[in-house]
């Protein structure tokens, strides 16, 4: 298969996006979008995971036999989320107070899963750390909106924290564009996470749409 | 049990014997750092429930092991001046609105609050969480509160007839906090012996 980096590169952005696209991982997607530094966050620690196990299993993928892929698929990125999460314990403790409950959950994660299966176990190293990275952001990117429409609507905020998160220079980034007793409360309970995943969804096909694209149904050429 | 059953059994070993030793290595080199950050975290938590200025101890490292009322195992702090007991502090624990709200109580030698700040909760954004310090100043009421002040007929919510604020929309949290409080009170009150003693 030739390889065509551009397509990676678009597939994981926009047009097979994990999350509005595949609808894979919709378990951190929902609790971790309550606002847009924890779904940046959240993100970020899912697309390193996501790189560094498509990473290995094509290092490895001529040793991985069909009968054991699963449990294989399992052990890396399980061990790549233990690697992530020890890591970030000891040296981005404040990243780890707000994320540290979450790293766990990129295990139970099916997108890293899915694109080991669909991808990384079939194609050279370098095209798969391309598509673990992409997907990764595609991924990030996802939350980040979801998690910003809902910080709007239901704090009045947008990247509270990001300071936090990214260090004190990106304190510019905190906004507060509505008192915080105008908020929508359901926003940022889980029922707005379903509702704002949704819209998303459907914003994301009207683009495509009125781009005269015709709409890609989820999975429909990723699993 | 074929020869292929075999060799996929050791491919599997293999790949878990690399990836375990790659964890003990990633484990060994960041062991010490996670215990400084812990470290660091419970100091800070106590320094806002005990002053600087009631200690020359290390509260962190002066702890007894206890069991309150409710079958917690109590890990309780002990801040020390001049070799006197001035200070202690410990977990409490209140039924919240989602279930269990885990705060940091610290009460003086004569058994007066000192602080109380909430640790973990999963209390409704904007409505229960209010009992935390970074989104409302409702848990710094109670510094300076002891039992006997208010009499404990008004250690309740005012909603319960005591003289505590609920909050718009939300009961429970601080009836949970209320009570947790004066639980804490009532465990230093049977135990101050025993906490104050020095050895």
């Amino acid at each position: 298969m030739a390889t065509h980096y551009g397509r990676i590169i678009r597939d994981g952005l926009w047009d097979n996006n994990g999350v509005i696209v595949m609808l894979l991982g919709m378990c951190p997607t929902m609790a971790m979008t309550a606002t847009a530094t924890n779904g940046l966050g959240m993100g970020l620690a899912t697309a390193v995971v996501m790189a560094a196990s498509n990473f290995m299993v094509a290092a490895f993928r001529h040793y991985i036999t069909r009968e054991v892929r699963i449990p294989v698929y399992i052990l890396i990125v399980a061990a790549n989320v233990t690697f992530v999460d020890l890591v970030m314990n000891a040296w981005m403790h404040e990243l780890y107070k707000v994320l540290g409950l979450f790293i766990p959950l990129i295990v139970s994660n099916c997108l890293p899963l899915a694109r080991l299966e669909s991808f990384a176990s079939k194609e050279p190293i370098l095209p798969a750390l391309m598509d673990g990275i992409f997907m990764g952001l595609g991924f990030t990117l996802a939350l980040t909106l979801i998690g910003a429409i809902r910080e709007i609507l239901g704090s009045g905020t947008l990247f509270a924290d990001a300071s936090l998160l990214l260090g004190p220079a990106f304190h510019f980034m905190e906004l507060r564009l509505m008192p915080a007793d105008m908020g929508v409360l359901m926003m940022i309970l889980p029922p707005g996470g379903f509702l704002v995943t949704g819209l998303v969804i459907v914003g994301k096909r009207l683009l495509d749409l009125r781009a005269g694209k015709s709409i890609q149904m989820a999975g429909a050429h990723s699993v | 049990m074929t020869q292929r059953t075999l060799i996929h059994g050791v491919i599997l070993g293999i790949f878990c014997l690399g990836f375990g030793l790659f964890l003990a290595l990633t484990e060994w080199a960041t062991h010490d750092a996670i215990a400084a950050r812990a470290l660091e975290d419970r100091q800070n938590s106590l320094g806002q429930v005990i002053p600087a200025s009631l200690h020359d101890n290390n509260p962190v490292l002066d702890t007894l092991s206890m069991q309150d009322a409710q079958g917690h195992e109590l890990t309780v702090y002990r801040a020390l001046k001049a070799g006197k007991v001035t200070g202690v502090a410990y977990e409490i624990f209140g039924t919240g609105y989602a279930g269990q709200m885990k705060l940091m109580l610290g009460i003086d030698a004569d058994g007066r609050v000192l602080g109380v700040r909430a640790l973990s909760h999963k209390e409704t954004p904007g409505l229960g969480d209010k009992i935390d310090v970074k989104k409302g100043d409702w848990i710094l009421q109670f510094a300076g509160l002891a039992l006997g002040q208010p009499p404990a007929e008004k250690w309740k919510v005012k909603k319960d007839g005591g003289q505590f604020d609920q909050f718009t929309g939300a009961t429970i949290t601080p009836r949970g906090v209320v009570t947790a409080i004066r639980h804490g009170l009532e465990f230093f009150a049977a135990h101050q012996a025993q906490l104050l003693e020095v050895n």
